[in-house]
């Protein structure tokens, strides 16, 4: 057992974790964050995304003695205070949601994605997103309307910039 | 029936899903109760082989094993799954697929359950096997089963179940037909790759009851079965709850109990203690029955005019070493094969034979994806011949509404002519179009309105009201990602005048919820929301029937200060139809702006519950909705088995690359003829996923069984549709209005997929010339048939 310290969805936390265990094990067992899902456990789907240091990874896949001093956000923290975000606002209204299996991890991909555009959206194209999301495998939308979601998110943002300026 | 509505129709979002971008919906994954240990399955390691031995020794030592299931300990020995009831959910004397279940354990950790198994030793003696369906129905062909269900002995590999279609006589039509085409089409295992893969929790109370948590399409079926698999552990009068948790997808794969579920049960009950059983990814695809692989061979026939005059097909199904629902997916080929077009005279037989496969189920559509392949293959190639351009030729001959098909499908609503000429139009047929770029199209015909395809197609439905305006529904639907919540809500809303968030959906527990066959068929929505009319209409009118009674009290006292408040209209507040309730509240229809003739809808409903009659009342309804139609006939095959069916046609635009046989679809018009869509953006979600699924099944799926071993159990090397894989998908809908749908609607869940395949294979044809007759069109087998071509 090894001792390690991050900051998890805003907080600092600790636990005791085996050295061969994997990050998706911590979340789920000794966090409860049961939001985090297991699609293959090998890397393939992306069901399991988080974001660790603004970058978008396969929970399943990484090495939870790696976390140590890190930045992991998971799906339970991007809504605040019971108000859906913005992406996730994006993801409801243009049916992004099916059996929702894929969701968590998608919407944390979408969030990497747009948290590192830092408000440049400009020339974003719909195979931007499709790149920027093609790690997440989805069964049940075939993936339109969450390439629409994010397409429409981005839109709103653009155009709210430029009414700022 | 308003010609204006408040919900209907309307782009409302999911209700469930909130809880699913938030990660609280609670999955099998998530799901644990106190003291539950944890079971693994053994499985085959071979395609067929006799059970010597079975070593237990080594594995009983294992410090934490609670319960160790094998032939030899099974309490429930006799019992067997599965549409013949042929699968012994603990193989006994032999196993006849790679997967079989040989042992079980359930331990305190997966760990401790995975070492037990490990050290669990069988001798098996191998037997010939048999993988190839045409060899498996040869004279002296391994046995894969040498009695039924009833003991009797079995002289082939061949299901005892008559799957045969005639109308007309089929020699003289071909005589009538001046051109005739034939063509043999093959489809592969595809696997429905759930994102959530599946799992169960088995648990006894004290009373012996059992209650199974499981994701299923099936609830009040799987009930069923494990009263059944009750009934074999000497626990007769014992209640089985099913309790189904949210849903990581299912498409078909969660339509049948399977042996895992059931092992779960035993161990459960072997161990006193709840069991859970969840499979990995791996054992998804190993354990988890996929589409069953079809061998059609379809020839088509028509007139100097392009009129059809015949269809004749035979249908060779890949059952693999047990029945599930696969080897009933003929009775839903029926339909295409019998309606899609006028066809005078047809011929259609299916055979499912036993391999040493794995076996199969039901994927999205039912059969119908593969017939349809062959079917508009065929179509193509027919109007090739004739000369005739694929969009006419298919306009020739299409259904129209009023129809009665030859297997006595009665069509009460009909839009495939204005779907294939969207496609015509949406894709610019007729343009020239340059080197190895083309176009294709394909039609589908499917159930919309339920199917019958068990004994009872019924849906079961309670209405509650509380005294607070909130409406409690209780129903037998399962929610697959769908969306049947949020039409159920947006159908009780707008009969019942309230708003979708004052419903309350109460569904997935058999001890709560009433019956219903499950969610297959595109049935779920039809017969949801037409139960959910009945329901919230009878409501309605009790609620108004009592509303009379209070109505003239609580309109004088809320215009007790109106000096313009004459009482003129008073006399009218005792006639319930002059009463109508809308956002909440209960009105005189025929208010006047300066007086308030709007109660609340809660305050009446309190004064119902207090005051109602003598004792006061509650506003409770139920229905069970049963659809008016046929069970197949059985020596006939026919019967009008749903209420109302779906057309649809597909267009795409390929290039190809002839030089790597890569297919690139450039355009995608999906034109469907839905009735009325309920909610649009679910519509088309439905749309969208079955389209790329259809893809899937077209350009890349397919599971690699090498003897009767899986080769690629993994999303990396199972190749699904992603991200990169998208292109446009240009949704057209056609919306006449059904008769007897609800609000006009018909069932969508599974067309998006079924005339996917046919219509790429038909564009390739288009655009290079070449005929790729087995599923899926992937660059190898395209490549091989560019390069034949220029030889």
């Amino acid at each position: 057992m090894k001792k390690i310290s991050f900051r998890l969805n805003g907080e600092s936390v600790e636990c005791y974790i085996e050295e061969n265990q994997f990050l998706i094990d911590i979340l789920r067992d000794n966090f409860q964050l049961t939001g985090t899902k297991e699609g293959c456990g090998m890397g393939e789907c992306g069901a399991c995304t988080v974001i660790v240091d603004k970058l978008n990874i396969n929970s399943c896949l990484y090495p939870a003695i790696e976390i140590e001093g890190k930045d992991v956000t998971t799906i339970e923290g991007v809504a605040k205070n019971g108000q859906l975000s913005e992406i996730q606002r994006a993801f409801l209204e243009n049916g992004a949601v099916q059996c929702g299996f894929c969701t968590p991890g998608m919407v944390l991909s979408t969030k990497a994605f747009i948290d590192e555009l830092s408000d440049n959206y400009k020339n974003i194209s719909k195979d931007d997103i499709k790149k920027a999301l093609s790690g997440n495998i989805c069964r049940c939308t075939g993936y339109l309307q969450i390439i629409e979601s994010v397409k429409n998110l981005i839109e709103k943002r653009n155009s709210a910039i430029q009414t700022g300026d | 029936m308003k010609n204006e509505f408040s919900f209907i129709g309307k782009r409302l979002p999911k209700i469930d899903a909130p809880e699913k971008l938030t990660g609280e919906a609670i999955y099998i994954q998530d799901l644990k109760r106190p003291k539950m240990l944890y079971g693994k399955i053994k499985r085959s390691e071979y395609s067929h082989a006799l059970i010597k031995n079975i070593d237990i020794s080594k594995a009983l030592k294992v410090a934490g094993v609670k319960a160790l299931l094998t032939r030899d300990t099974n309490p429930a020995k006799n019992f067997k799954i599965g549409f013949m009831k042929d699968n012994p959910i603990i193989k006994s004397d032999k196993v006849r697929q790679y997967r079989d279940e040989v042992a079980a354990v359930a331990a305190i950790s997966e760990d401790v359950a995975e070492e037990a198994i490990s050290l669990i030793k069988v001798e098996y003696e191998p037997i010939e096997s048999v993988f190839d369906p045409f060899e498996a129905m040869k004279d002296g062909a391994p046995s894969i089963h040498d009695f039924d269900s009833n003991g009797k002995p079995i002289k082939n590999n061949t299901l005892p179940v008559k799957w045969k279609f005639e109308h007309n006589n089929i020699e003289e039509y071909m005589k009538k037909s001046k051109y005739i085409v034939e063509g043999r089409y093959e489809t592969s295992w595809a696997h429905h790759c759930c994102m959530g893969t599946t799992g169960v929790i088995a648990e006894f109370d004290h009373q012996n009851n059992l209650t199974v948590y499981m994701p299923t399409q099936i609830p009040n079926l799987a009930q069923n079965d494990f009263t059944d698999l009750l009934h074999s552990l000497a626990l007769k009068d014992k209640n089985v709850r099913v309790v189904t948790p949210t849903i990581g997808g299912a498409f078909g794969n969660k339509l049948d109990t399977h042996c895992y579920e059931h092992i779960a049960v035993i161990l459960a009950w072997m161990s006193k203690k709840p069991v859970k059983i969840l499979f990995d990814r791996t054992e998804e695809f190993i354990a988890m029955a996929p589409r069953q692989p079809s061998v059609i061979t379809i020839s088509h026939g028509c007139d100097a005019n392009g009129k059809l005059t015949f269809r004749k097909a035979d249908a060779i199904l890949d059952n693999g070493a047990y029945t599930s629902w696969g080897a009933t997916t003929p009775s839903v080929m029926f339909v295409p094969m019998s309606s899609l077009y006028r066809v005078p005279a047809v011929a259609f037989q299916a055979k499912c034979i036993y391999t040493n496969n794995i076996y199969s189920q039901a994927f999205r559509g039912y059969g119908n994806p593969q017939a349809t392949f062959a079917i508009e293959s065929s179509i193509d190639e027919l109007a090739t011949k004739i000369g005739i351009d694929p969009i006419e030729f298919r306009l020739l001959n299409a259904n129209e509404t009023g129809d009665t098909t030859p297997m006595g499908l009665q069509i009460s609503s009909c839009g495939l002519k204005e779907c294939i000429n969207t496609v015509k139009k949406e894709l610019d047929w007729d343009k020239k179009r340059v080197k190895n770029r083309g176009v294709g199209i394909a039609a589908l015909i499917h159930v919309g309105g339920a199917a019958r395809i068990y004994r009872s197609d019924g849906h079961g439905m309670i209405l509650r009201l509380d005294d607070f305006g909130k409406v409690y529904i209780y129903t037998g639907a399962t929610e697959i990602g769908q969306g049947s919540e949020t039409v159920i809500s947006q159908t009780v809303s707008e009969i019942l005048g309230v708003f979708p968030e004052d419903i309350k959906i109460i569904r997935h527990d058999t001890d709560i919820c009433p019956w219903d066959v499950g969610t297959h068929a595109s049935r779920q929505m039809y017969v949801s929301c037409k139960a959910a009319i009945r329901c919230s209409t009878e409501a309605k009118n009790k609620i108004l029937e009592y509303a009379t009674l209070f109505m003239k009290d609580e309109v004088i006292k809320k215009n007790r200060e109106n000096k313009n408040f004459k009482g003129d209209l008073l006399h009218l507040l005792s006639i319930k139809d002059e009463l109508d309730i809308k956002n909440r509240s209960i009105f005189l229809k025929r208010s006047s702006e300066e007086i308030d003739y709007h109660i609340p809808l809660d305050k009446i409903l309190r004064r119902i519950h207090f005051r109602g009659s003598k004792d006061g009342n509650m506003i409770v309804t139920e229905t069970f909705f049963e659809p008016d139609t046929d069970m197949l006939n059985p020596t006939k095959s026919k019967g009008n088995i749903s209420e109302t069916y779906v057309f649809a046609a597909h267009g795409v635009e390929v290039e190809i690359d002839d030089e790597t046989g890569e297919v690139k679809i450039l355009k995608f018009v999906a034109a469907h003829d839905v009735g009325k869509a309920m909610n649009p953006m679910l519509l088309e979600g439905q749309i969208y996923g079955g389209v790329m699924q259809g893809i899937g099944f077209a350009l890349y799926e397919q599971m690699i069984l090498q003897n009767g071993k899986i080769m690629n159990p993994d999303l990396l090397d199972y190749k699904v549709p992603t991200f990169m894989d998208t292109p446009e998908i240009n949704i057209k809908l056609i919306e006449k209005g059904d008769p007897l749908g609800p609000f006009g609607a018909k069932g969508i869940g599974e067309i998006g997929l079924i005339p996917v395949a046919p219509a790429i294979g038909n564009a390739i044809k288009n655009a290079v010339g070449v005929r790729i007759n087995s599923l899926p069109f992937t660059c190898e087998k395209l490549m091989y048939k560019i390069c034949e071509e220029k030889k």
